[in-house]
This record gives C-alpha cells, structure tokens and sequence, in this order.
C-alpha cells in the first residue's frame, strides 16, 4: 500500500489530491480501448505507470506518431491521439527482451495495485508475465485484460480493433438506414466505450481488494461488452423471435424502442447541416404543431401516435418541406422553446470551439507537453464536489519518467539507472 | 479456463453491502444496472404506475403490460422496487428513510424538482469541505448522511439549463452523428443505435462514483457527482474530436468506416450471402501475401484468380508503407491485389465463411453480425455470454457479462414487478 494521500509528481494541487491518490497502476495499454482507461483513472487522481518498448520506440501503440499530428510537429511524440489518451500518466521504457527488464517489472508490479493491458490475447503471458506469475510477484494484484474476442474460446486467437468489434457486436448492423449498406459507427465507438468497461471493471476490482484482500483477473472482451449495448433488441430476439435483420431494418434515425415519430433528422438550410428532432408523445406534436403553424399540421392523422407511425414516410417528408431553406439553430431554437427536443447536427468546430457549453464545463483542457508544448486534450464529463479530476500534463515522451519511477519508486541509484539506459534495457 | 469457472450463488460480488437508490429514469438505469449485476443492492424508487420504461416498446409476446417490457426488463436486472409518489408527505418521508440507510443514490430528475422538494443532494448530502461547493442549506443536519455518494445525470450539470432532450438530440449536438452515415451526403447521417447518447453518460458515471466509493473507505466522506449527457458524448467521438483538437479541421462522414478530413479507401464487403464483412487493413507484411496465397491454393481458387501473380511479389515484402503508396507505384499495385483477392473471395464465399478464413491466417476482419447472430455465435456461446435468467419459472436469455470477474463474477435476476419489494420500507 502505497500512502493514501500520494500524488503523483505530475499531479497539478498536491494539497487536493483525486479520488484514487495512493493507488498505482502498471500500466500496459495503449491505443484508446486501453489507454482511455487509465486515462480516466490518472485524470481521478492515480498513478499512471505507463510502459513502452524502447527498441520499437513505445510504436506498438499505432497511435504513437500518426496523424492528427499536433500542430506542424511531426514524429512520436506529436501524435495527438497519443498525447489525448495518455495525459496525465507517467511513462517509462522496458525493454523486456532483457533479464535486468523484467526484474524491474517484476519489482514494479510488487509496488502496484493493478496491472492493465490490451495486448492481443496471451501475449503479456508469454512475456512471462500472465495472472500466475503476477500473482506470484503479488498475491492480492489486480490483474484486467482487454482484447476484442477475450482471453479464451474458439476464436482466441483471432485480432480485433474498434471497427471489427462494433462489425462482430452487431453496433454496425444497427446503426443505419433501410436499404443501405451499414453505415456503422464512423469511428471507433468501442475503442471509448471498451476503456469505459475497463475502467469500471479496475476500480470494481480494486474495490474489492480493498475491502477484503482478494486480487484477481478481468478477462474484458470488448465484443462482449459492445453485445450488451443493444437495449431491447436482443430480447425482441430471444423472447419474441424477433430477430433484428429483418424487412425496413435497421432504421436508426427512427425511434421504434421506444416509438416515437416524428423521429429523425432533417436537412436544413447550407451544405450539410442537418437538425435532430424527437417528437416524444402526442402532448409533444401538439407543441411540434403549434411552433411549426403550418396548415398540414392540422391534419387529424397526425394527433395520436398510431396515424404518425402509420403513415410515417408522408409524415417525415412533411417535416423535411418545413425545414428545408431554414437555419439548423433556428429550427432547433424555436422547438425547444416549445418544449420539443430538438438539436443541431453540430461539426467539431461547432461543438468544441462555437459551444460555450463545452467551454464553459472546462472540457476541453490546456496541458503542457514536454516537446510539443500547450495542447488541448479532453477532460471528464463529470464534476466531483470533493475530489474533482485533473490533468497536469499531455502524453509522457518516451521514457520521460524513467527517473522518477526507477529512482524514487523502485530505488535504483542514478548510476545503475544510467547503465540500464547504456545498456538498452530501458 | 479454470480462472472463469462459471458463477454460482455464493460467488461473492465486488459490490457486495453496497446500497443504492435509483430514481427511475431511461438516463440513468444501465447506471443502476451496471451496479446491480455486480452485486449492489440496488432499489429502484418508481413513480404510481410505473416507470415510463415500463410503456416502451416492444413487450413480451407484444402485449402492452407494464410487467412485459423488454426495455425495463434489460435496463433493471438485479434491482429491487418500491414505489414511492415523491410528492406526497408518506412517499418523501419513505424516501428520506431510504436514503439514510443508502450508499449512493443516483438520479435524472428535470433539474430543481427534487431540490424544491427537500429531496436532493442539497438538502440530504455531506457539507461540502470544498471551497467551491455549491451553497447549501444548513438547517436540518439530522437528515443528512455525510457518507452519501449522490450522483446526478443531467443534459449539461446542475449549474446549467435543462432543455428536452433525447437519445437522438444528445448524439446530434454532442458530436456523434456528424460522423456517422455515408459517402453520399444528401443522405442524412446517422443515429448510432442501441441508445449510446444515454448509456455514455452512465458509464462515466459508475466509473467515478466507484472512484469515490474507494475515496470514502478512507475519508469516510461522501460527494456530489455530476454528471453531463452532453459533455459524456462530446467526449465519445474519436478522430473528429483529436483532428479539431490539434489541426483544426473538421472530418468528413464516410460509409461505414472512419470519418476522416480526407476520402479513404471502403473497409466493407458484401460477400455471396448477401452479408457485409468488415475486411479491416489489406494485407500490408510478407507473410500474410503468404497465408493469403496459401488459403487461395487451399480453397483451389488460385487459378481463376486473376492476382494471384501480384500475391507473390508482396510476398517478399517486410511492411508495404500504406500512407505513401502514392511515390511507389508497384507497392500500390501489390497492396491493391490484396484488396482485390478479398473482394475477389467475397463474391464466393459467404460472410461467416470469410471472416473466420481470413482471421485464422491472420488477417484482422469482422463479419457484420446482427444483434441475435452476435449472440448464438459458437465463440460467445462457448465463452458463457448468453446467460439465462430465471423469470419464475420461465428461463429467458440476455445478454451477459460485459466483463468476466474470476474471483467475484457477473451474476442477474430479472427486473422487479412494480413494487415488488415494498415491504423493505417496513424494516
């Protein structure tokens, strides 16, 4: 146990320290379905030991060194990704191909409370260092894993990353329009939501452990955790037969679960922009009527849900004539002061740089960065009364923190650190 | 693998003693879920008929019935019910009684309603010890439970207004649409399905109240979280977000794969079955022009396939530089014939077919799966995901464990009646 108070050296107050002070990670992840997670626990006051391969430079994270670079600097430690996803950690290098390596992991992990990774399935146990031989070096370690298809089963072996886990969950299928290929999620949505899981997942652990001294392993398979988002649709399946691949289906800009209509999105006035509308009930149409004062409104079809949906497509090309030629914050002004909801299609300049919302939270946030200087990463979308989250610092460079952690945490003296450093090994 | 043995009744859980009030709300109640499933006793306080999820569609057997609701049935696994009107002096009183014997209480009220009540954070939570707390009352100390974690889920935080919205307006304004869709943009772009503008909010949520839940084992002080729908799905958006951030410019929604500032290349295929496969990055390494070759030989396609020759060349290739294809006309060349063979095996092969070819040389891929094939395939199965739940008497299967926990697992219960466990308000 590390003291409870302990903050990290990047941490901004000592004199407030987060939620999770005096807890340490050794931290494997990378990516974002790996390092969202301890981002989230290093921004709630952890300390994030975050370890990189020397030889290949910490470029097992894909993420390390590609684009959207920061500004005009280019190389490893420019990725912006990167830099969001591991802000606030500390980083330190292992070359594991090495004995002297693996003494000090092994010495590392004695001094952790957890050990997290998102490697492709068993290769941390091929390092020689899988849930028994952690918990050898610690008995009660807290040990997550995180890959796409889990630890074990018929397709083990088989590679994953965001895409191909919202393809295998059924997130692709289910997000689209009739008649239309998938469209899918346009980004890696399980990459967030995998961290999400495995931040949880540590934390439950590790609150475990707290309260009775028990350790032990998290086998996260992100598909799995993607194949429990789907709502009601799976049980339309196992307890109606109702199975999701069927005529007209998907069609996510409606809303069938539950029903509501109007439901979609619309094309406003300009080049792509779009507004978001969400008729609720029929107390809702009223006010949807009453704000939009066009004649067709009146129609009696339109006042009880069942002629809305009956006759939907009429419906929604009704809509559409009301808010073509009209501005997308317009639309969506004049609805919700009815006491519809309703909303913008918002670009990222839009939400991060033209929402005073988003900048007013503090959401997005300015942290040094030892070669790239000032950039913006993203903060929490909560505020905790007592021990509210923050981020002193980006992404580590690599190495950054071999002093701190191979001197102060582990207590090697400047000159073995300096051979290890002349030797390779970190 | 013995280290998941499956779980039994006696299994302990990580939450295990830990009582949580829930205010029925669709924004919060996978929050509850996640908490019940991992053992929290989790009481969730309904209104006089009902939860409104108990109205959502579809039902069991498609009968509307507030005890049929698949939603309700998906979202409140583990809890328990009682039913309390808020707005009589009998249901606060109960409320008050349940709170101060809770742990955390979660909630998604309109903003203002519980505090004009006397029923919120405000008025029942510790004295904040932080400079910057909100004001709060001081009369009525006896109420208050300085142990208390509440945690509040609002569109945009307490301090802020409070507009209507839904799944769909949060996804719209919070980013995740923009790039969700097609190439062709006259087509609107997309809702992602499944609700994830509720379910984002709700995982930060849980992750940080389980962080102030290890907090209090030491301070032994509770606190006010806050949490924004808003912010949780401005949070949620990969690459449009990191491309702003640091280039400052906006992506651009694509079919089916990543939204990016430039056009890229389709990552889906439609494969004889009429099924989409997901086929990832092209062979780019010499040794998977090598496994791809191989399993053509193997299928007895090699022949008819007309780049098979190209295969070859790749074969002696260490790493084919895939962002400047365009200085090295024959790595493009060689790199598009990977394309081309998996393009050329889809029109073959079905998607299943395809996808498990492809993954066991090597070759990351996904086949599209809907809901209920994602849930019968062999893999998940084999694993233990489908879970059967007992609804007395009646097994039903859902979807199980997002995680697997080997010393303290994933267990549920179906979803409480309407008010199934009133009697707990007589202890």
């Amino acid at each position: 146990m590390i003291d409870p108070d302990h903050c990290p050296p990047n941490w901004p107050n000592p004199d407030e320290p987060g939620a999770l002070a005096g807890i340490r990670i050794c931290d494997f992840t990378g990516q974002l379905a790996g390092a969202g997670a301890t981002k989230i626990l290093a921004a709630l006051g952890a300390e994030v030991i975050r370890i990189e391969d020397p030889v290949r430079q910490g470029k097992w994270d894909i993420l390390r060194g590609t684009q959207p670079f920061v500004g005009e600097h280019r190389g490893i430690e420019a990725g912006g990704s990167f830099n969001n996803h591991n802000a606030g950690k500390l980083g330190i290098t292992l070359n594991l191909r090495d004995d002297r390596a693996k003494e000090l992991l092994r010495d590392l992990v004695a001094v952790s409370d957890a050990v997290t990774e998102n490697f492709a399935a068993g290769v941390l146990e091929r390092l020689g260092f899988g849930y028994e031989a952690l918990r050898r070096i610690k008995p009660d370690i807290v040990y997550v894993s995180n890959c796409g298809f889990g630890a074990d089963g018929p397709y083990g072996s088989f590679r994953s990353w965001g895409p191909i886990v919202q393809a295998v969950s059924g997130l692709t299928f289910q997000s689209g329009l009739p008649d239309l290929p998938p469209a899918g999620w346009g980004y890696s949505f399980m990459d967030h939501t995998g961290a999400y899981y495995m931040a949880t997942a540590i934390l439950m652990a590790l609150f475990h452990r707290r309260r009775t001294g028990q350790g032990q392993w998290v086998d996260l398979a992100c598909i799995e955790a993607a194949g429990t988002l789907h709502g009601a649709a799976s049980l339309d399946f196992t307890v109606n037969g109702r199975p999701a691949r069927r005529s007209g289906m998907p069609n996510s800009n409606r809303s069938q679960s539950p029903a509501m209509a109007p439901h979609g999105i619309w094309a406003c006035d300009g080049d792509d922009e779009w507004v978001a509308i969400a008729v609720r009930h029929d107390d809702d149409w009223q006010r949807f009527a009453g704000a939009v004062g066009e004649p067709w409104t009146g129609d009696e079809r339109w006042a009880r849900l069942a002629g809305r949906l009956a006759h939907e497509d009429e419906l929604e090309r009704l809509v559409g004539s009301w808010t073509a030629g009209r501005p997308k914050h317009e639309v969506a002004g004049s609805l919700v002061a009815a006491g519809v909801p309703a909303a913008p299609v918002l670009r990222p300049s839009e939400r991060i740089d033209g929402d005073p919302r988003t900048r007013d939270w503090g959401l997005w946030v300015t942290v040094p960065h030892s070669a790239v200087g000032d950039t913006r990463v993203e903060g929490l979308p909560v505020r905790l009364s007592e021990t509210d989250w923050a981020i002193g610092r980006g992404a580590a460079c690599l190495g950054e923190d071999n002093q701190y952690v191979f001197g102060e945490v582990l207590g090697r003296s400047a000159d073995e650190i300096a051979e290890l450093e002349a030797d390779g090994v970190i | 693998m013995s280290a998941f043995d499956a779980s039994s009744p006696a299994s302990p859980r990580p939450l295990d003693g830990v009582r949580v009030i829930e205010l029925t709300s669709e924004r919060c109640a996978l929050a509850g879920k996640l908490l019940a499933d991992m053992g929290a006793d989790v009481i969730v306080v309904e209104p006089p008929g009902g939860s409104p999820m108990r109205a959502y569609e579809p039902f069991a057997g498609d009968e509307p019935d507030r005890e049929q609701a698949l939603w309700w049935w998906h979202y409140n696994t583990s809890k328990r019910s009682v039913v309390l009107d808020l707005d009589e002096t009998d249901g606060a009183d109960d409320f008050l009684r349940l709170v101060s014997t809770a742990d955390v209480v979660i909630e998604a009220e309109p903003l203002g309603r519980l505090d004009a009540a006397g029923l919120d954070w405000r008025q029942l939570g510790a004295v904040s010890h932080a400079a910057t707390g909100a004001a709060q009352p001081s009369t009525d100390a006896g109420r208050r439970n300085e142990r208390l974690i509440w945690v509040s889920i609002t569109h945009n935080g307490r301090e802020r207004p409070d507009p209507p919205a839904t799944d769909l307006t949060v996804l719209a304004e919070g980013g995740p649409v923009w790039s969700c869709g097609y190439d062709d943009h006259t087509i609107p772009p997309v809702r992602g399905g499944g609700n994830q503008g509720l379910q984002m909010a709700c995982h930060y949520a849980v992750a940080t109240l389980m962080a102030a839940l290890m907090w209090r084992e030491d301070s032994g002080r509770g606190q006010l979280i806050d949490v924004s729908m808003l912010a949780a799905a401005n949070l949620t958006c990969e690459f449009a977000t990191y491309f702003w951030l640091n280039q400052q410019v906006d992506v651009q929604r694509q079919t089916g794969r990543h939204a990016l500032p430039q056009i890229s290349e389709p990552t889906q295929v439609r494969c004889a079955d009429g099924r989409w496969l997901n086929t990832g990055v092209p062979p780019r390494r010499g040794p998977e022009f090598v496994a791809l070759s191989g399993w053509l030989d193997e299928l007895g396609m090699a022949g008819e396939c007309p780049y098979t020759e190209l295969l070859k060349l790749g074969e002696s290739y260490e790493q084919i530089d895939i962002l400047h294809l365009d200085a090295d006309p024959l790595s493009a060349e060689v790199f598009g014939a990977g394309r081309d063979t998996i393009n050329f095996l889809a029109e073959r092969l079905g998607a299943h077919e395809l996808f498990v070819g492809l993954q066991s040389i090597g070759l990351a891929c996904g086949i599209v799966y809907s809901p209920e094939e994602m849930l019968t395939d062999e893999h998940f199965v084999a694993r233990g995901f489908p879970v059967e739940i007992d609804h007395d008497g009646i097994p039903v299967t859902y979807p199980g464990a997002p995680y697997r926990f080997s010393a303290t697992p994933w267990r549920a219960t179906r979803a409480p009646r309407l008010g199934e466990h009133q009697d707990l308000l007589a202890d």
